[in-house]
């Protein structure tokens, strides 16, 4: 991931910070400049995420991508916050105490760095509640 | 408002602590049995017996902001009133980029704060205490973030191994008085250049003294500040409900408390290093948090942290009415003691990063 690319988002993935259109009510995370339904007359604002959630559908990665190698088996899930929207993050924990439904809570972790010489990114996983 | 003997305002103190510990353990017997050591003589020497190991995606950065964050909810702070966010670590993920940004923005704290990282062994988290209350006295911030936060690196086989730990603790410094949660009466600092321990630019592991560390290192400015300290508020170790020296195995706490006239009873809340090891930055912190988690208002802790290099930084404080009120909105250090998921030596190492992957 670019430096810029990761640094545009860094608030949404440190802060579970979204977007919420004072419109129809609707959340989004990642954040959208633009609400679907509302189009135009959509009034979006900036909005904290309390991180509090539920496992939707996860999944055990025992062959990992390029730079997570370390950190197999790990488990990715699709997570929904209690707001609304879903978004897909790492679980830390053991992938036999994982189940769908699990409530979870979030913790700030390294997401991955650009080999020994450049960035580490932080952001946000979850944990079980 | 009280004034010290430098006509400082000083009414200044704790308005507000977290801590974190990361999840998973690693026994000494697990250790001693990989480097063919003897870990009835390791625990019985050092009075540990495991130390908290980080997960493969914790490093000083995350233990800092979960333990600002901590912080930070347990008084209900409005983060934006933070004018300073120091941490101290001897393990910041980056040589040249400050942990201290990170923990900033990942609080809510940003932009209009003065930030930097810092640096003095095991004594970094509490210099960082005092420069927040130097500049929280002086009415240059309302608030100061002070954070003590490492991931503590021993080279494999070296006795440091079998303590080096990790873990965070941040205090939230302000001169509020209705806010306070503990007033620092005051601080006293015994400081000189004594190579007992070091790492050197570009090095995965610290270098020590050895038996070095003890005497000149630890002792002489242990005893010199704690004496200093009581000297110059005219206060005895009876004066105190409790003390907490900084703890980078039990044997040392226990030792320079009953050199000081300290008892068992005093020490006990706050000695955690047994089941935690020394978590470096964090450990004399941990002390004061583990004790602020039980103290009464009204009683007294005397805190002495030290750093190699070396330096120790003592701090008088009373516990006022205001613990009550925030002590259970955040974990508690015996909560994050508890429960522990133990590892063996292959997945401490892989933790670690002892372990190359190609």
């Amino acid at each position: 991931m670019s430096v810029p690319r990761f640094w545009r988002k860094q608030i949404a993935r440190y802060n579970l910070v979204g977007t919420h259109c004072k419109q129809c009510g609707e959340y989004f995370y990642p954040p959208r400049n633009m609400c679907p339904s509302c189009r135009r007359e959509g009034e979006i604002e900036d909005f904290k995420f309390s991180g509090q959630g539920e496992v939707v559908t996860y999944t055990v990665i025992h062959a990992a991508a390029e730079g997570f190698e370390g950190q197999t088996p790990y488990v990715l899930a699709i997570v929904q916050l209690e707001e609304g929207p879903r978004l897909t993050t790492q679980i830390v924990g053991d992938a036999k105490d994982m189940s769908i439904g699990m409530k979870v809570s979030p913790v700030f972790r390294k997401l991955g760095q650009s080999g020994d010489r450049g960035m580490i990114y932080y952001g946000t996983k979850f944990v079980p509640a | 408002m009280e004034t010290n003997q430098n006509g400082v305002n000083m009414s200044v103190g704790i308005v507000s602590y977290g801590a974190y510990i990361p999840r998973y353990r690693i026994k000494i017997e697990d250790i001693a049995r990989v480097w063919g050591d003897d870990a009835d003589i390791l625990k019985a020497g050092l009075m540990v017996n495991e130390k908290s190991v980080p997960d493969v995606d914790e490093d000083a950065a995350t233990i800092a902001v979960e333990a600002a964050r901590s912080a930070v909810n347990r008084a209900g702070i409005d983060a934006q009133r933070v004018g300073a966010v120091y941490t101290g670590s001897e393990s910041h993920p980056y040589a040249v980029k400050p942990t201290s940004t990170i923990v900033a923005e990942a609080v809510g704290a940003t932009p209009v704060l003065t930030a930097a990282d810092f640096e003095f062994a095991c004594k970094a988290g509490t210099a960082a205490v005092q420069t927040c209350m130097g500049l929280v006295a002086s009415g240059m911030i309302d608030l100061g973030l002070a954070i003590g936060s490492d991931v503590a690196q021993g080279a494999p086989g070296d006795a440091l191994e079998y303590t080096a730990a990790a873990g965070g603790v941040a205090f939230i410094i302000g001169n509020r008085e209705s806010e306070l949660t503990a007033i620092i009466e005051d601080t006293y600092s015994f400081t000189t250049d004594t190579p007992d321990f070091w790492r050197r630019e570009g090095m995965p592991y610290p270098e020590h003294g050895g038996r070095f560390t003890g005497e000149p290192g630890y002792f002489k400015h242990v005893t010199n500040a704690a004496k200093g300290l009581m000297q110059k508020i005219n206060t005895k170790p009876d004066d105190y409900d409790y003390a907490v020296f900084h703890q980078p195995n039990g044997k040392f706490p226990s030792r320079v408390a009953s050199m000081l006239g300290f008892s068992k009873e005093q020490i006990k809340p706050g000695l955690v290093v047994p089941r935690l090891g020394n978590t470096y930055s964090g450990s004399c912190m941990m002390g004061i948090a583990a004790t602020l988690d039980q103290a009464k208002p009204g009683d007294r802790i005397f805190a002495t942290a030290f750093g190699s290099g070396a330096g120790s930084d003592a701090f008088s404080i009373t516990v006022t009415d205001k613990i009550e009120e925030i002590r259970n909105s955040a974990p508690k250090v015996e909560e994050l003691l508890a429960d522990p998921v133990y590892v063996d030596y292959a997945k401490y190492a892989r933790h670690k990063g002892k372990i190359r992957l190609a």
